[in-house]
């Protein structure tokens, strides 16, 4: 706070009565207390009847599952012991896949829509061209599944046999990740551009920015700022779906169980990569829903941003 | 506060490229703005000669924002010709970015930048336009946040400033780049009596240290004070005009007198 170091002067004209500091003879009255104790009391009641519903719905599910017909027979090819033990040293190598493809794609996905969405809503004839082939890819890769986008780049490619491109099914995969994934980035970065005021670049190029520096100081933070949330929705996302570049052979998580599914026909492995693989989203998931609450405080608190 | 234009780290305003005989800083010239169908303009001159200022009076809705949108490049205008410096700036080869690196503008809504402090606000164009080393620009902006009263407050967000802070952090922007002309929009719109007197005072100080200014305004007492030339606008036309004892002593137009004693009977000439 920077009410102690109020400035000499004209300061005062600011109209800051009602912000004094705390009175130090202040005790709390006995309405305050009787209050608190209440709230207290609630909370602490909330939580009771959270454990207790926990608890029944856990027992009622587990009944469910452990008395129906074919648990016995599910429990040996899905949850055995053995085989979790067996395979997971080695799904969890190939997850140290998908976390590297998370990371490279990820980056590569943040540049390539930027600049899509920079193209999208650049004015004048010039960029017509550059406007028309940024709606076109958005609107393509948009639309493809992304299941047939990767057969196409990670078996398509390989099969034309082009001189000094790579046939390596990890950068195929992730190749055609960055693809699908860029679309999406880029609407999410152009929706965020649209949302900043006009008045905002207006008042930018009143001051003599050029309307590239409007954009990049004034215009693009507030965006970016904005999209946080959505696209770090986007990133989980993407963190599942590189489970996928194992159609093409990349020996990541999923292919490394689908090795000992089919030598051992017990599915096992694929509980264990599909955990692995929910463990890793969930601080993802939970680091999203910190920045949005914490955003949404911010505008409320702020109401301008 | 007479140093506000001065120590100034922005370089010295636009030398005056003067045509034979034109020495006024703005000219505006027969302007028609419309838009859609409504003409908001109609046959609009205006001369603002250096160091003077202009107040624009007028109804809500006469255009007065308007007008001074198109001074500034903001809007384009259908017809009629601006001059700035006796340079023709609506001459489509003109460079509109170095027009409007010459004109400062402080806005009804203040629009200063949420996700910048108030000093970034306030350095963001003497960096990036005028290429002042950062510890100049921001030298230069502390200055003239100590002289408006806002020393404390450069590290702050605007979000956080009251309306009346929020404004004077506005003009220092606007400022900081020691424009040729300053243009500035009913800046006392949404600020209290007591506000509206510290705002006003800036503006003075501005005038004393010789700035050209085009101000649009309905604080009638502030404009009968400050200005040397008032113009009176209504629908879209200069309907009177003259100086300050002229326009509101002895009104020529009918219009303008009832426009006056409306705003005398509200108390607020
Ligand atoms: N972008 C726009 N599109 C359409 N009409 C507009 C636009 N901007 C202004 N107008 C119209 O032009 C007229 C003049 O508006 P202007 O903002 O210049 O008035 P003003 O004199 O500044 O009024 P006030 O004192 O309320 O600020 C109004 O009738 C308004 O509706
Ligand atoms: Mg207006």
């Amino acid at each position: 706070m920077t009410v102690a170091q109020t400035d000499s002067g004209r300061e005062g004209a600011d109209g800051e009565g009602g912000m004094a500091g705390a009175d130090d003879a202040y005790t709390p009255s006995q309405r305050r207390i009787e209050r608190e104790r209440h709230k207290r009391a609630r909370a602490r009641r909330a939580t009771a009847i959270a454990a207790l519903s926990t608890l029944v719905t856990a027992a009622v599910l587990y009944l469910v599952v452990v008395d129906a017909p074919g648990w016995p027979r599910t429990k040996e090819t899905f949850f055995s012991a053995q085989y979790a033990r067996e395979a997971f040293p080695k799904v969890l190598d190939g997850l140290w896949l998908n976390i590297r493809l998370l990371f490279v794609c990820g980056a590569a996905v943040l540049v390539l829509g930027m600049l899509i969405a920079i193209a999208r809503t650049l004015r004048g004839p010039v960029f017509f061209p550059l406007r028309v082939l940024a709606a076109a890819y958005t609107d393509f890769f948009r639309g493809l599944p992304l299941i047939i986008n990767l057969m196409i780049v990670v078996l398509g490619v390989p099969a034309l046999r082009l001189q000094g491109v790579t046939v390596d099914p990890v950068l195929l995969g992730g190749t055609a990740l960055t693809l699908t994934y860029a679309a999406y980035v880029a609407e999410v970065f152009r929706a965020g551009i649209e949302s900043v005021h006009p008045s905002q670049r207006a008042a930018a190029r009143s001051l003599g920015l050029t309307n590239r520096q409007a954009l990049r100081y004034v215009v693009l933070p507030q965006a970016v700022r904005r999209q946080v949330p959505p696209l770090l929705n986007d990133l989980v996302s993407l963190q599942k779906d590189t489970g996928l570049v194992s159609i093409g052979g990349a020996i990541d998580a999923v292919r490394a169980a689908d090795i000992i599914v089919g030598r051992s026909l017990n599915y096992t492995p694929y509980i264990v990569a599909g955990l692995l693989f929910v463990a890793l989203t969930i601080p993802m998931t939970r680091f999203t829903d910190w920045v949005t609450a914490r955003m949404d405080r911010q505008r409320a608190q702020g109401g301008i941003l | 506060m007479s140093e506000i234009l001065q120590k100034s780290g922005a370089p010295e305003p636009g030398t005056p490229r003067e045509s034979a005989g034109d020495t006024s800083v703005l000219r505006m010239e027969s302007v028609r703005k419309t838009f859609g169908g409504s003409v908001v303009l109609r046959d609009v001159d205006l001369e603002v000669a250096p160091h003077t200022v202009t107040a624009l009076i007028g109804a809500s809705g006469s255009g007065k924002s308007t007008l001074l949108r198109c001074a500034n490049l903001l809007e384009e205008i259908d017809d009629g010709a601006i001059w700035l410096d006796g340079e023709e700036i609506t001459d489509p080869r003109t460079d509109q970015d170095a027009v409007r690196r010459r004109i400062g503008v402080v806005f009804q809504a203040y629009n200063l930048f949420p996700h910048m402090t108030v000093l970034e606000n306030i350095t963001l164009a003497p960096r990036r336009v005028h290429g002042v080393p950062r510890a100049e620009a921001e030298e230069h902006a502390r200055g003239l946040l100590e002289r408006l009263g806002l020393g404390a407050r450069a590290a702050e967000y605007p979000d956080r400033l009251s309306g009346g802070q929020q404004q004077r952090v506005a003009i220092a922007r606007a400022v900081a780049v020691r424009p040729r002309l300053l243009l500035l929009d009913e800046i006392t719109a949404a600020l209290d009596p007591e506000l509206v007197g510290e705002v006003l005072n800036v503006v003075r100080d501005l005038k004393n240290d010789g700035m050209t200014m085009v101000l649009a305004t309905h604080e009638m007492g502030f404009a009968r004070d400050v200005a040397d030339q008032v113009c009176f606008l209504d629908g879209g036309v200069v309907l009177e005009r003259g100086t300050a004892d002229e326009v509101f002593g002895d009104p020529q137009q009918e219009r303008t007198r009832r426009f006056l004693r409306r705003i005398v009977d509200a108390g607020r000439l």
